[in-house]
């Protein structure tokens, strides 16, 4: 790693935090090449391009129905572990195990260590296996490949953007601080009323739950936060409140497993940035932006690969670091 | 709001402004203008008002403890009531072991119980049928526990006074229950509408053909709990809530003085009672004469 993708490496957790992504310092010689060539490009001829791409591209979902087939099976197979009583998976997303091997989601252990301030041994080894598992397997990707909450506020997310389109709503953006307060406020509500308060709304755990034992009155809650969504504004949830998407965005900064920019292919259209869920992570491939050739996006990618899907370039693809230098 | 912009609008107008090419003098930046000061406080206010919605809806479990709700019996193991709820996890792990499906998870009016379980006895008690407490077993944060860390306390009357004995393991080498404290105790609310103290017998399924609870009968098979109803009763003098109770010396018909000092006959339970529900699920009179008092201690 150069200097110049070290800083946007520790830019860019600040800016999962909750700050700006702001204009680079420093970009490095190569890519600064790339953006003058860029800027003394034909740029009618360019239009032209992108007007092609967009009328001959085909709608691609490769990675989105992968995804949404990972993220089915799972929560499926949580569900036929217990009614076909299977016990492949038991227990919910919140805990379980996995043919006997526990595992034990990182927020709700978090909550539960602040709130009992006793940590007993099959806790410390459930959390423990999830962390490796996540670190592996990139982070903020347990969001958008297993919560379930994420598949349904991706539905309420179509539809927000119709009536968008039809100019019935508008988005409202909010302060992405917030989700940093939300963790830290949840975090010492534990720690001070001896209550998991967070877990009581979690609506990855109440959908969990309901997709196990059965629908419950909790679920109003979860209609709730999709109506405030599809209504006012987009994703509102996993943008801006959830601390189980910081918990584990937290874990990514450290994970092999990312999307990677390629500065040299892209036309910047933007497209990416339309159906990405955090847009700022993305803020590399804005015109005269990236600080280097090839820039891995940061901590707070869910690793969805919606970017991937809709880069008609194929400027943006996954990859395993370390993985191309071992094969 | 109709003025505002999407951000994904937003951003390439100000990325426009950002791109160095288009020098216009010095590189200063002009003060934002009315428009967009007015739109930052806009987006402020809006994330305060989300902050003050989600934390309310949070705190908003704190209600069923002010307004301090039916007691509800725990699993067995259970921490005390504030423990209990500091380190469940809400997995239902313990709901998925269990053989007769007692444990059921609590919905949203519990509060900051929402998916915590629990075991509606006169529906289907716990009757100890999978012999080693496996709801324990399952608890991946020690919410159920054989035995307590040492830090947290137990309560006076809440520790059994010896390891429970199960009827039905009488025979084997281990005959004992792992299971150190009690869960709550049984008490007979309604002895006037009692059978035994009435001196009746009874005949038939008890609970009705309706009834879907289970229990496991020695007699037809260990490992497989039938349904109640599946198991009709003949009996001279009911005592269905001693026949049935799982754990040896827990509960005994015997003889005592009515106030007029006529002698008569009565269920009483005794201190090696777990609190497991049992009697409450069989007693066959609507509604049952007797209870499980749920996190009640045995008080001489």
């Amino acid at each position: 790693m150069n200097q110049f993708l070290k800083n946007r490496f520790f830019d860019q957790i600040a800016v999962m935090f909750g700050r700006e992504a702001k204009k680079p310092v420093a970009i490095s010689p190569v890519a600064q090449q790339f953006h003058a060539m860029k800027r003394a490009t034909n740029k009618e001829r360019l239009a032209a391009m992108i007007r092609e791409h967009h009328a001959t591209g085909k709608k691609v979902h490769t990675w989105r129905n992968r995804r949404w087939a990972v993220l089915i099976l799972a929560n499926l197979l949580f569900t036929v572990s217990f009614w076909l009583d299977i016990q492949v998976l038991e227990g919910a997303l919140t805990a379980s195990r996995f043919i006997g091997f526990h595992l034990i989601d990182l927020n709700s252990a978090l909550q539960v260590m602040l709130a009992h301030k006793h940590i007993i041994v099959n806790l410390v080894i459930g959390t423990g296996t999830i962390l490796v598992l996540w670190l592996l397997l990139g982070g903020r990707s347990f969001c958008s490949w297993v919560c379930p909450y994420h598949l349904l506020a991706e539905w309420a997310e179509n539809i927000h953007l119709w009536l968008v389109k039809q100019k019935l709503v508008t988005d409202q953006p909010m302060d992405r601080r917030l989700r940093t307060g939300s963790w830290l406020v949840f975090a010492a509500l534990a720690l001070a009323t001896g209550y998991t308060v967070f877990e009581a709304i979690s609506p990855t755990g109440i959908v969990s739950r309901a997709l196990i034992y059965g629908p419950g009155l909790a679920l109003l809650w979860v209609l709730a936060l999709l109506v405030f969504e599809v209504f006012f504004s987009r994703r509102a949830w996993c943008r801006y409140a959830c601390p189980i998407g910081l918990t584990y965005g937290v874990v990514g900064i450290f994970s092999p497993v990312r999307v990677k920019y390629t500065l040299a292919e892209c036309f910047h259209e933007g497209d990416c940035r339309k159906v990405c869920l955090v847009p700022h992570v993305l803020d590399t491939v804005i015109k005269g932006r990236a600080v280097d050739v090839e820039v891995p996006l940061g901590p707070d990618c869910t690793r969805c690969g919606l970017c991937v899907d809709t880069c008609p370039t194929g400027s943006l693809k996954f990859e395993v670091k370390g993985l191309s230098k071992l094969m | 709001m109709s003025e505002m912009r999407k951000p994904d609008e937003e951003q390439p107008r100000s990325q426009a402004a950002d791109v160095p090419a288009a020098p216009s003098g010095p590189a200063a930046k002009p003060p934002p203008s009315r428009e967009r000061l007015q739109q930052a406080r806009r987006k402020w206010l809006r994330t305060i008002l989300l902050t003050g919605g989600v934390t309310g809806a949070a705190l908003s479990g704190f209600l069923p403890l002010v307004y301090a709700r039916t007691k509800r019996l725990r699993p067995p193991g259970a921490l005390d009531e504030k423990d209990f709820l500091a380190s469940c996890i809400k997995c239902g792990q313990c709901v998925q072991v269990c053989p007769v499906q007692a444990i059921k998870l609590a919905d949203l009016v519990d509060g900051f119980g929402v998916g915590t379980p629990y075991i509606d006895a006169r529906d289907q008690a716990c009757d100890f049928s999978c012999d080693a407490v496996q709801c324990i077993l399952a608890c991946p944060t020690g919410s159920l526990v054989y035995k307590k860390p040492a830090f947290l306390g137990t309560r006076k009357g809440a520790k059994l006074a010896a390891a429970p004995i199960l009827k039905a393991k009488e025979k084997d080498a281990e005959p004992t229950l792992n299971l150190a404290e009690r869960i709550g105790v049984a008490r007979l609310t309604r002895p006037e509408s009692c059978l035994a103290i009435k001196g009746q017998g009874f005949k038939g399924q008890t609970r009705g053909a309706g009834f879907k609870g289970r229990l496991r009968y020695m007699e037809v098979d260990r490992w497989k709990p039938i349904k109640v109803a599946d198991h009709p009763y003949d009996i001279p003098e009911c005592d269905l809530c001693v026949r049935e109770c799982p754990v040896k010396g827990a509960i005994s018909i015997e003889t005592v003085f009515a106030p007029d000092g006529s002698k008569r006959k009565s269920p009483v339970v005794h201190e090696p009672c777990v609190g497991c529900g049992v009697c409450e699920m069989v007693c066959p009179v609507e509604p049952t004469c007797i209870v499980v008092e749920a996190r009640e201690v045995w008080n001489t």
